[in-house]
């Protein structure tokens, strides 16, 4: 609580916390009037476009570039080694994930090509098109080396070993062990399963493709990108440190961006080459990755092959987990947020949902000549939700007991909190069967099972998947700082009364479409005692914005969102101070309501905030000597009792699969979803459908496929599937409310839950549809050939 | 480089004379010539629809139409469409009901379910689903969307009576 408020912002009279207001900011982009990247342009703004390599794996042996030189307007054919004289490398390594190993990269190929994609030459021209015939001209010599493209075998002798100064394909390994798993699973009694399941690689497809506008002005040392990024502040530091720049003389600016996802929030190569392109040419440089591009080089995710093991008694307890993560990264560990996290996630994941405190896990991390992979929505969660509630599932099974019925004897109670999971993660509040009991009352779970049994009668396959998962947000210092990143885990709000009584509100979170801008706008507004259209947001700026780590992690509403409470308290005081100068009043009888300074008893107006402003801009002179007014307050927030709020879900699917053709038809999807305080239940919803259809699309469509060379099979978007409305399901979605201690507003966060959960639930639905028949699906996707399959008829 | 050649259409009501290349697309046609950027390059492929527009009254896709096609036709993108008030009510509910987040395909998702209305002023949800599935939205899920065009649907309906 905060010492001087007379309430916590939850109990502010006129609160918009918990209400469903519509997003101030959109309505720009409903009539086509947002600034994308690719909508802007400068004077002197040149085109660059790449050539990629087309080998998996291949020596530069020369390149020529006489030809594309000649092209019609070619300004400067650049290559690997000219680019290196004003980029240093990177390396993603972080201190806390030990033993994590990378080689450096650079934004160009420099010597050989490690993934098809991988950039090789920037062609700089007065036009994309331009820029594109010239690059067809250029004439590279390749001498193709073996791929590694098999994670089974990338560690074995006789496989090639892909940076030979790292020694071995390996980046990175962890193993974990907590209790005594082997006395679990030779218990008396025991009902033991094995299952071996595959998460094939997918990727963000962000509608907007990855975009950069590099301004270089050698004049002033000043670098401005324009960026499609999530987090401009660090990759304000990221320019400055590799291109010698002072981090002041460096700004970001991310207008709007079409989609993000966690594709957004890396170090791409080809956007470094732009903004080097930039420095070097002394104009304006524009890189928008073509849809061909985002598919080879965007970050891919996933690609796991799992074994696990589960050990249940009689009465369906779990009595023990083991599970053994093979994932493959491509070539690089990606900076700076490595591509570690995904593979420790799994193994801090797994099981956090139960009791169970006997669980052993290992985590291999293995170099691959495919498209870097890296932290993508939801990261390690969809697998470690759909490793357990598989092995759930198929225990349950064993042993003859309903799905729900075993949650509910192994899911941690209601009223344990706080508790830690085997892998030591802690919660602070989590509320794991009043989710599940709201979500068996919200779909009649029982009436659907009546529905499967009479169905089943008449050749009818459905099925019904329940999962139950924990999810990060709001994560401290912990996640990335500790480990030596220079990612920020605090995030700041900046409010300035202006003078006639409206209010602009800067905030170091940024908006790619989920009502960031929303959030932190209607908790401003309730703590500061303003109407939401008084206040104006501005976002995206690393020159204007306090500085902040951006949106990562659903870090936005619960961290952005208490900087926002705490600084329109700060604030309110602040009009308070003045108020009560001007109107010879105690400034704690007063408070601020309805954009008004009003007594605090009886609520009547005392004096407006257009009027606070005049006096305090414009008639300081009315004002005493030794007072000075400060209607602008800036406070920032991280969380410190806790290293992650952790919030939770159920999810359930409803499925019917056609057993001749294979395919599955989506009836119905339903979330219950606990995020602490719901700061604008609309935009929670809608952040939890949008995760969960990206999760179908990872359990049903979405794979890239390559072949053993190395080569992506379906990088277009006509042979790449995704989700689209046909397919799609109705989903329902309710909430319950366990707020964090750790913050005055209570929000967790709700961005990745949808992800999370979604891809056990369907597979999970899958199996119950197909258990009968004898057959059973653990491959992501689990495409209409991998359930024939499984039926034995392919 | 490739031949230019000029073309002379009408855009959002306003005559426009220009000379392009032949292997310009409309929508590129429309974000470099003119300005317009509310229509989006999302594939360059016709699959994600993000580049939707009008032309003489009919949704096309802007990247797999060369602007050369367009000569002598009257376009429509989403600056025209909103400008004239005629899918403010679309807009709207879009709004109300948050049907869009990061907003890159919603231009194209506005004009296609407008031409949806026009054809079928009493769409089911499937219907409306069906419809829109030629429009890639990575964020919503397409529930929302869903839910927005029905109701316009029905308000549309009920005013016509």
């Amino acid at each position: 609580m905060n010492e001087t408020s007379p309430l916590s912002v939850l109990d502010r009279p006129n609160s918009y916390i918990g209400r469903s207001v519509p997003r101030p900011n959109a309505k720009r982009l409903l009539q086509g009037r947002g600034t994308f990247i690719d909508d802007k342009k400068l004077p002197r703004m040149a085109h660059v476009v790449f050539a990629r390599s087309p080998h998996a794996h291949a020596e530069i042996l020369s390149i020529g570039t006489d030809a594309a030189k000649a092209s019609a307007g070619v300004i400067a054919v650049v290559n690997g080694e000219e680019m290196k004289a004003v980029c240093t490398p990177w390396v993603g390594v972080l201190s806390h994930l030990q033993g994590l190993k990378s080689q450096p990269q650079y934004p160009l190929a420099v010597g050989k090509a490690c993934w098809q994609g991988e950039p090789v030459v920037a062609v700089v021209a007065t036009s994309r098109a331009a820029a594109e015939d010239a690059a067809d001209k250029l004439e590279i010599d390749w001498r193709e080396l073996e791929p590694v493209t098999d994670m089974e075998t990338a560690l074995s002798a006789k496989t090639p070993v892909i940076h030979a100064d790292l020694g071995d394909n390996l980046a990175w390994k962890r193993e974990f062990n907590a209790g005594d798993v082997d006395a679990a699973f030779a218990a008396s009694g025991a009902t033991l399963v094995e299952e071996a399941f595959l998460f094939g690689r997918h990727t963000g497809v962000t509608l907007e493709p990855r975009a950069i506008l590099s301004d270089y002005d050698p004049a002033e040392e000043q670098l401005t990108v324009y960026h499609a990024h999530q987090a401009p502040h660090m990759m304000q530091g990221i320019f400055a440190s590799h291109f010698g720049i002072e981090e002041h003389k460096v700004r970001v600016i991310c207008e709007d961006v079409g989609g993000s996802f966690g594709i957004k929030v890396h170090t791409y190569p080809d956007e470094m080459a732009t903004v080097a392109l930039s420095i070097m040419l002394r104009r304006p440089i524009k890189f928008i990755a073509d849809r061909l591009e985002s598919f080879t080089t965007d970050i891919h995710a996933r690609d796991h092959r799992i074994t696990a093991r589960m050990a249940v008694d009689g009465d369906g307890r779990i009595l023990g987990i083991e599970m053994d993560d093979l994932t493959g990264i491509g070539p690089f560990s990606v900076y700076p947020r490595t591509s570690g996290i995904e593979a420790n996630q799994v193994v801090n994941l797994t099981g956090a949902q139960y009791t169970n405190q006997n669980y052993r896990a290992r985590a291999t991390v293995v170099f691959q000549n495919k498209t870097p992979m890296c932290q993508y929505r939801a990261v390690g969660h969809p697998i470690a939700t759909a490793v357990t509630e598989g092995l759930l599932d198929s225990a349950a099974a064993a042993i003859g007991m309903d799905a729900v019925e075993i949650r509910r004897r192994n899911l941690v109670a209601d009223d344990a909190y706080p508790c830690k999971a085997p892998s030591g993660l802690s919660f602070e509040k989590l509320s794991h069967h009043a989710s599940l009991n709201r979500l068996v009352e919200m779909m009649g779970y029982d009436g659907l099972r009546r529905e499967q049994a009479r169905l089943r009668g008449e050749g009818v396959h459905r099925g019904i998947g329940i999962a139950t998962f924990v999810e990060l947000t709001n994560p401290s210092a912990m996640f990335y700082g500790v480990g030596g990143a220079r990612i920020s885990a605090q995030d700041g709000c900046t409010l300035r009364l202006d003078a006639r009584g409206n209010v602009f509100c800067s905030t170091g979170v940024t908006e790619q479409g989920q009502g960031a801008e929303a959030v932190i706008a209607q908790v401003a507004a309730t703590a500061l005692g303003v109407p939401l259209e008084r206040i104006k947001m501005i976002t995206g700026d690393t020159d204007t914005v306090p500085y902040g780590g951006g949106t990562w992690a659903s870090r936005g509403a619960g961290i952005g969102g208490e900087a926002a409470a705490q600084a329109g308290h700060a604030l309110r005081r602040n009009i308070l101070e003045v108020a009560g100068v001007i109107l010879q009043a105690r400034p704690e009888t007063l408070d601020v309501r309805g954009g008004a300074v009003v007594d605090m008893a009886d609520g009547r107006e005392r004096i407006g905030l257009d009027e606070i402003g005049r006096i305090a801009y414009f008639r300081a002179d009315t004002l005493p000597k030794d007072f000075q007014s400060e209607l602008m307050v800036t406070r920032h927030y991280v969380p410190k009792e806790y290293p992650f709020a952790f919030t939770n879900g159920v999810q359930a699917s409803l499925v019917e699969v056609d057993t001749d053709t294979g395919f599955v038809t989506l009836l119905k999807h339903w979330a219950v979803e606990d995020c602490g305080t719901v700061i604008n239940p609309q935009l929670v919803d809608e952040q939890i459908r949008g995760g969960i259809v990206q999760g179908i699309g990872a359990a049903l469509f979405e794979h890239c496929l390559y072949d053993e060379r190395g080569q992506l099979l379906n990088g277009t978007m006509a042979d790449y599937l995704v989700p689209m409305s046909a397919e799609m399901p109705d989903i329902e979605v309710a909430h319950m409310e366990s707020p964090t201690r750790d913050s005055e507003l209570g929000a967790k966060g709700a961005g990745e839950a949808g992800t999370a959960g979604a891809p056990a639930a369907v597979l999970n639905a899958i199996n119950d549809a197909l258990r009968p028949l004898g057959a059973t699906v653990n491959a992501h996707p689990a495409t209409p050939e991998v359930i024939l399959k499984a039926l034995g008829k392919v | 480089m490739a031949s230019e050649i000029e073309i002379r259409l009408t855009v959002n009501g306003e005559p426009v004379v220009e000379r392009v290349e032949a292997r310009l697309s409309l929508v590129d046609f429309l974000r470099e010539k003119l300005h317009l950027t509310g229509s989006h390059v999302g594939c360059e492929h016709g699959v994600c629809g993000a580049c939707t527009v009008l032309v003489d009254g009919e949704i096309v896709r802007g990247c797999l139409t060369l602007a050369a096609q367009a000569d002598g036709s009257s376009v429509t993108s989403i600056e025209g469409a909103s400008d004239s008030g005629e899918i403010a009510d679309l807009q709207a509910a879009f709004h109300e009901r948050n049907a869009l987040q990061c907003g890159f395909c919603t231009p194209a998702m506005l004009l296609s379910a407008d031409a949806l209305l026009k054809r079928n002023p009493a769409p089911s949800r499937e219907d409306i689903r069906l419809w829109l599935s030629g429009n890639y939205c990575r964020c919503t899920g397409y529930h929302a969307i869903v839910d927005a065009v029905a109701s316009v649907a029905e308000v549309r309906r009920n005013n016509s009576i």
